[in-house]
């Protein structure tokens, strides 16, 4: 190609991408922007970008009393760090067993988990809404942490992740004395990082962005995880006062979007690995 | 390698296993085993069972009715409606996402500035409440405040009202869906075409085949066919999954225009409180969801079978 070619070229595409990046942004920029804006500004028909009387303060300020918002966040981390905790803590020993350790019934365990990857959770709401109510634990953060402890997900990236790590160091740690367990928290998972982090990506915007299973079985506010909750603020804010209503969205959103800038690759990385199972 | 390192494990176990490492392969992956049995095996084989029941949530008696409840969906005009529309949905997005997706990576990786930027940019909605970024959908949507009506109005394109108009209901929700999954279907073919190896083009080169639309054509579809099909069915899961946007936007209407699968599968279950045929809707899902999988395997195993 000649230089002038390189050059249109080049030109054609930043202005293509640039076109259907803004296209792919104006919902967040749409979003910023009224949840900037006074009421009266909301229906002129001229459309700027930037309020022009600041209404930050007082939609935000109502986002975060009206609604229980900061509440719903409260719940958002609860429930995600639980769920996490317990992922973790349940599916590595049963990753490095199917990984490392020789047992009769471990390829059918593993079948096990395969199925459990091919079903999708709407599948089995229905037994879960009956189980938890079962349980008694129904309305309650248990509720929306108990089905999700095992994740099948988790068990076949670790066990991934651990067969690549050599035999040897397993064996030199057994020799050293290590438990089987300290084997698993000590040196599997330390040598996996970035398999731990690309479940924990996957694992905490699935379940702060969940609508489907907390609408089922969460009836009071005080248990509601973000997503939940901004829906249910935006069915009671019936009508057309968007200002808090987006101050309310852009809060929801704000700690993944940020996540996400900080750590693009991993996200990126992460949430591609998880979207293939 | 693997081989390798598998038979050394293998000789070895036939040495030392014993009770002891059953022992422990049980106590380490019992725990998991357990709750995979009871969060997922047992729940997957009730829900087959209740398909088969006349079931109604919180009702002390049930009875076995066969195959009547899918004999009935099939003849029920609302879950007619809900396979047709996600079948339409599943039509609009998929084709949209991957062509679109497809064309965005191709640009991307054309230049060397920028791309960590672009990337970025049409991945975001990928990761971010859907429910939220729904509400801010219904906004922009709005007939007389939305931006979408304001700027169609100020170019002289015909405004509506988007959500309640049966003739623009999918297609809106087709296009959140594209919007939402675009990102996905980006980076998975940026990492299809990062895997290409330049061998390929020096040999295109070779052969001639040195202008752009020659490398597209010769070199870098043909090595891109694999990827393309696993982003298909990733993609085409994702539609059939469609749920919060229906729930938010438009509880299935105006009338049955936008109820999908698992819309209708929620509103049985868990609002008419017809269990039996709810589950018989989740039956139906898992089957298509299964189906897919499937070829998503065979996809897999061609693709490593070849490499």
């Amino acid at each position: 190609m000649t230089l002038p070619m390189k050059i249109l070229a080049g030109a054609v595409r930043h202005a293509i991408l640039l076109t259907t990046g803004s296209l792919v942004l104006a919902p967040f920029v749409w979003m910023v922007s009224l949840s900037l804006k006074p009421p009266a500004e909301l229906f002129s028909s001229s459309f700027t970008l930037l309020p022009q009387h600041w209404f930050a303060v007082e939609n935000y300020a109502r986002a975060l009393t009206e609604a229980p918002l900061p509440r719903y966040m409260l719940n958002g981390v609860i429930v995600c760090a639980a769920i996490l905790l317990l992922q973790i803590m349940i599916c590595a020993p049963a990753a490095y067993a199917l990984a490392k350790v020789r047992f009769a019934g471990r390829q059918v365990m593993f079948g096990f988990v395969l199925i459990g990857l091919l079903i999708p959770h709407q599948v089995l709401a229905l037994p879960l809404f009956i189980l938890c109510y079962g349980l008694g634990i129904f309305n309650t953060y248990a509720a929306l942490i108990f089905p999700f402890v095992v994740s099948p997900f988790g068990i076949f990236l670790f066990r991934q992740f651990f067969m690549s790590i050599p035999d040897d160091i397993v064996h030199a740690a057994r020799l050293d004395g290590l438990s089987e367990l300290s084997i698993v928290w000590r040196i599997m998972l330390p040598m996996s990082l970035p398999a731990v982090l690309a479940f924990s990506i996957v694992s905490v915007v699935s379940h702060w962005n969940d609508l489907f299973w907390p609408l089922l079985v969460v009836r009071s506010q005080e248990f509601m995880p973000p997503s939940l909750g901004i829906v249910t603020f935006a069915n009671a804010e019936a009508g057309n006062d968007y200002g808090p209503l987006m101050a309310g969205a852009t809060v929801v959103v704000a700690p993944l979007v940020i996540s996400f800038l900080a750590a693009q690759r991993w996200f990126i990385e992460g949430l591609t690995a998880g979207s293939i199972k | 390698m693997k081989a390798q390192q598998a038979s050394v494990v293998d000789r070895r176990s036939r040495v030392e296993t014993g009770f002891a490492e059953t022992l422990a392969g049980y106590t380490l992956a019992g725990p998991a085993l357990v709750l995979i049995f009871a969060l997922f095996i047992l729940p997957g084989a009730a829900v087959l069972a209740i398909a088969t029941t006349d079931w109604h949530l919180g009702a002390k008696t049930l009875s076995f009715v066969g195959a009547a409840n899918f004999t009935s969906l099939f003849a029920d005009r609302v879950f007619r409606a809900a396979l047709f529309n996600t079948a339409v949905y599943v039509l609009m997005v998929v084709p949209s996402t991957l062509v679109l997706g497809l064309s965005l990576a191709l640009l991307i990786e054309s230049g060397k500035s920028l791309r960590a930027f672009y990337r970025a940019v049409h991945f975001l909605p990928f990761m971010t409440s859907l429910a939220a970024m729904a509400i801010v959908w219904e906004a922009l949507l709005h007939p007389t405040i939305g931006l979408v009506n304001q700027v169609f109005g100020l170019i002289g394109l015909p405004t509506a009202n988007w959500l309640r108009s049966e003739a623009t209901v999918l297609p809106i929700l087709a296009i959140i869906g594209t919007w939402q999954s675009l990102g996905l279907a980006l980076v998975l073919f940026l990492a299809g075409l990062k895997a290409i190896p330049q061998d390929l083009y020096d040999a295109a080169d070779i052969d001639g085949a040195d202008g752009v639309l020659d490398r597209l054509r010769v070199v870098t579809l043909p090595s891109l066919a694999p990827v393309s099909l696993f982003v298909l069915i990733v993609v085409t899961l994702r539609a059939f999954a469609a749920f919060d946007i229906v729930q938010i936007l438009t509880r299935g209407g105006p009338g049955d225009a936008s109820v999908m699968l698992l819309y209708a599968l929620y509103r049985e279950s868990f609002e008419y409180l017809t269990t039996g045929y709810g589950a018989a809707i989740a039956v139906i899902f898992l089957v298509i969801v299964i189906a897919l999988a499937m070829l998503q395997t065979r996809v897999v195993n061609s693709r490593t079978s070849r490499s």
